[in-house]
């Protein structure tokens, strides 16, 4: 058994986790991570890989623009080319109501700075000739894009690595408590004391809170991805939709990845598998956006486990029973692009007790005395 | 009471024998056939119309081919047969039971099994060596069904290379069809097979079989070499050439336009993993399998493996195991038993199995090439991935297994999933990670286990 005293321990070896161990480290404070499989290995590698601020809940519009600008410096940083292209988000509405949805949104974000073109169908039909006939028209955002899910988790873990964070894989964490002098966190193979204790244990974040005797309610959330064999350039940004049943890019090498609906999950081995009628479904919706795909032949089909909250958007704040003790988890299927800002916020809350981002709307007390008993999260995903 | 759905998925020689003990016992089981007659690769039939004489086709094994075919037709009334049908997904059914994901020829299509016959056969192993990616190279296997199914041989001056009994079958094959064969190359050490002799002698008709073809090979002037080194194939657009060096390093050229390669089987387990059997590291033939009790049992109560899809052991191996996984499967369904026929069954295995060592023994999977694989070339032909990316990804990225390997170089994430590239991939992992090749595991199967249509066909 190994023991480790550090200023901070992480649980959980997501983007986040990673990106706030990178982060601490360059604020000079020691940091143990401890990750149940491989970093980057959960919902952080497996999601669609959208780079999206468009159609966020509009609490998360600040963090999404934080996050946003730090994307365009990723690979410099990280020493690696993560495949963040800034292809532009478009999201299409499929009926005059949509359209009203995406003209009240737009009007939204513009009030946090982010613009959106609304497009009208002769525009969009301009532009994107190879738009099906139930497309009547679209929000476009940009300077949205997309990354390769894949490599930017692991990217962040090597670079906190290099650092001098002590990375500890394959080390699920059993059960973390304070003493009153400070965190002992006890994992597989490895205990971690600590002076502060971050929780980054995604679809797990809500058993850790309640260690610390926090309800946070957490349902399992599997979003189901499909990946097609490369193809011919066609799909130029990367799309959803208005109720977001369907979404889909066109990757660099050329392969169109499409989700929609949701995958199984088994909570207790962390694995999660598609549904082949729900790809199957999905297949349907994206030939409806996309006529000239119908040629394609799916090659891969699969899902990740991440946590929903049930007002979809995720505790991010300091625990409200024990100081020291800092929360981001339940992402709600949309955390790939804010993992890097929510590093940053996590390294901020940690040394600072605070964060120059507003956090308010993220805070844990919001689920104070939640009687909801186990929550089951349902409904479409947005990416 | 309603009878228990049993699919069984594959109809090469285990899947046959598997529906026969099950049609004779009074049920109606689906037998489930990506081909679109019969048979299985080895016993694969040209469509009708083509027929040529059994003999010509399947040598030695014509008698067993035609017992098989005629099997076949026997059935067809009393299960239900699905030709051109290929189960692309499994999942479990609540409470029991599964699902699979079917493409036939009507479409997409459903079918719910109380239990499972897994029965599904292998493919190659490939090995890259300068070249090989060339149009005009095949796999062994795939220069067999060019044979078998529409009579064609896949080119005019034939060399066949690699490891594995199935090289001189398939020189004598192509060269009674009249194809020119201008080499017979083996990778494996002649030493190897001599020591493995005296064991391979536990089945003689076998041994006899392989000892005859080889000789006929000799007989009818094919160089046939053992031991040789440092394959190249050259070509501007297509095969031109194969360069090699022969056991005491002197370099030779053939020309030819058209080169078969093999380096051993590997079991076509996707079924297994998506109906969520365990896997076990098979280390004689190197690879992951899935468990398989004697009788036919995988680790899930209700799926049952039979045939080189859960263990390499050729055809006559397979029909026994059809058979037997059959009759366990009865008796798990609370029929009576037969136990001197599991006893006689369970014998014959037994005694095969003793022989398979031995064959392996004397064909490894000649990982020691590994090294010999150059940076430049390809492992992964779907994504263009290079030896040298996945070596770098091991050195300057941290990959320690296969899964995440393929996370960040994209080998194994293309169009065959890793199937043709995974072992050669897992092999350069570990050499360079300095573990044995299990500690890096294997791919994890995903739906579909072979590309579907986005659109439903119509």
């Amino acid at each position: 058994m190994e023991h480790l005293t550090v200023d901070v321990a992480i649980i959980g070896g997501g983007t986040a986790a990673c990106a706030a161990a990178v982060a601490l480290r360059e604020a000079g404070l020691t940091v143990a991570l401890l990750e149940k499989r491989l970093c980057g290995a959960g919902a952080s590698g497996v999601n669609f890989g959208g780079v999206r601020q468009q159609g966020r809940d509009v609490a998360e519009l600040p963090l999404s623009r934080r996050s946003r600008a730090l994307w365009d410096g990723l690979n410099a940083k990280l020493g690696e080319d993560v495949g963040f292209e800034a292809t532009g988000h478009i999201k299409l509405a499929r009926s005059e109501s949509d359209m009203a949805v995406l003209e009240a949104y737009a009007r939204d974000a513009a009030e946090h700075g982010l613009d959106l073109q609304l497009l009208g169908a002769n525009a969009l039909r301009a532009e994107m000739p190879w738009l099906g006939p139930a497309v009547v028209g679209a929000s476009l955002s940009p300077t949205d894009g997309q990354a390769n899910p894949r490599v930017v988790g692991p990217a962040f873990a090597r670079l906190a690595r290099r650092l001098g964070a002590e990375l500890r894989e394959h080390s699920p964490v059993r059960h973390a408590a304070h003493d009153g002098a400070g965190f002992t966190v006890e994992a597989e193979g490895v205990t971690v004391k600590s002076r502060s204790l971050v929780n980054a244990a995604g679809a797990y974040g809500g058993a850790v809170a309640g260690w610390f005797g926090e309800a946070a309610p957490v349902a399992p959330l599997s979003p189901n991805m499909v990946v097609t064999e490369p193809l011919a350039p066609l799909v130029t940004r990367s799309i959803g939709v208005v109720g977001g049943d369907v979404y889909l890019r066109q990757t660099r090498r050329g392969n169109v990845v499409l989700g929609g609906g949701r995958g199984t999950a088994d909570v207790a081995d962390g694995l999660a598998r598609p549904v082949s009628a729900t790809s199957l479904a999905a297949g349907a919706k994206t030939l409806a956006l996309v006529p000239d795909l119908a040629h394609a032949q799916v090659i891969r089909s699969w899902s990740g486990l991440d946590g929903e909250m049930p007002d979809h958007i995720p505790v991010i704040g300091p625990s409200s029973t024990r100081p020291g003790l800092v929360h981001a988890f339940g992402f709600s299927g949309h955390g790939f692009q804010l993992g890097p800002a929510v590093g940053e916020i996590l390294a901020e809350l940690v040394t600072q007790g605070r964060s120059t981002s507003p956090l308010h709307p993220f805070r844990i007390e919001r689920f104070a005395g939640w009687r909801g008993g186990p929550y089951r999260s349902e409904g479409e995903i947005e990416h | 009471m309603a009878e228990a759905t049993v699919a069984i998925v594959g109809a090469g020689p285990a899947g046959l024998r598997a529906a026969q003990v099950l049609a004779e016992a009074g049920l109606r089981p689906l037998l489930i056939d990506e081909g679109h007659r019969a048979g299985g690769q080895i016993y694969r039939r040209p469509p009708p119309g083509a027929e040529r004489p059994a003999a010509d086709l399947y040598g030695f094994e014509a008698g067993r081919a035609r017992a098989l075919h005629d099997l076949a037709e026997a059935l067809a009334p009393r299960i239900d047969y699905r030709p051109g049908t290929m189960v692309w997904g499994i999942a479990p059914r609540e409470p029991a039971g599964f699902d699979l994901d079917c493409l036939g020829p009507a479409g997409h299509g459903r079918i719910a099994a109380d239990r499972l016959v897994l029965a599904t056969g292998a493919m190659d192993r490939t090995l890259p060596f300068p070249g090989w990616t060339l149009p005009g190279v095949f796999t062994l296997g795939a220069a067999q069904i060019a044979l078998k199914a529409q009579g064609m041989a896949i080119g005019r001056r034939v060399a066949l290379v690699g490891a594995g009994p199935l090289l001189p079958l398939v020189a004598h094959q192509y060269a009674k069809a009249g194809a020119t064969v201008v080499a017979v190359l083996d990778v494996t050490p002649l030493g190897a097979k001599v020591r493995a002799a005296p064991r391979l002698a536990a089945v003689p008709a076998t041994l006899a079989k392989g000892v005859w073809y080889t000789l006929a090979c000799a007989l009818r002037g094919m160089p046939v070499r053992s031991g040789v080194r440092a394959l190249a194939v050259e070509g501007d657009h297509q095969v031109e050439a194969l360069t090699f060096e022969d056991a005491s390093g002197r370099r030779h050229r053939v020309a030819c336009d058209a080169v078969g390669a093999s380096f051993g089987l590997r079991s076509e387990a996707q079924a297994a993993d998506l109906a969520g059997c365990r896997f076990v590291f098979e280390p004689l033939t190197r690879q992951w399998q899935p468990v398989r009790s004697g009788q036919g049992h995988s680790s899930h109560p209700q799926v049952y493996l039979a045939g080189d899809g859960s263990g390499i052991g050729g055809a006559d191996v397979a029909e026994l195991q059809g058979e037997r996984a059959a009759l366990a499967l009865l008796a798990d369904l609370g029929r009576p038993r037969d136990t001197s026929r599991e006893a006689r069954l369970d014998r014959r295995l037994a005694r095969q199995a003793g022989f398979r060592a031995a064959l392996e023994a004397a064909y490894p999977y000649p990982h020691h090439l590994v090294d010999r694989i150059g940076d430049d070339e390809i492992v992964c032909r779907c994504e263009g991935i290079t030896a040298g990316a996945l070596r770098r990804a091991a050195t300057e990225r941290e990959a320690r297994e296969m899964n995440r390997l393929k996370a960040l170089t994209r080998a194994g994430m293309g169009r065959c999933q890793g199937r043709v590239c995974g072992h050669a991939a897992a092999e350069i992992l570990a050499r360079r990670l300095g573990v044995p090749v299990e500690a890096v595991g294997r791919l994890r199967g995903q739906a579909p286990i072979k590309p579907i249509p986005l659109r439903e066909p119509a």
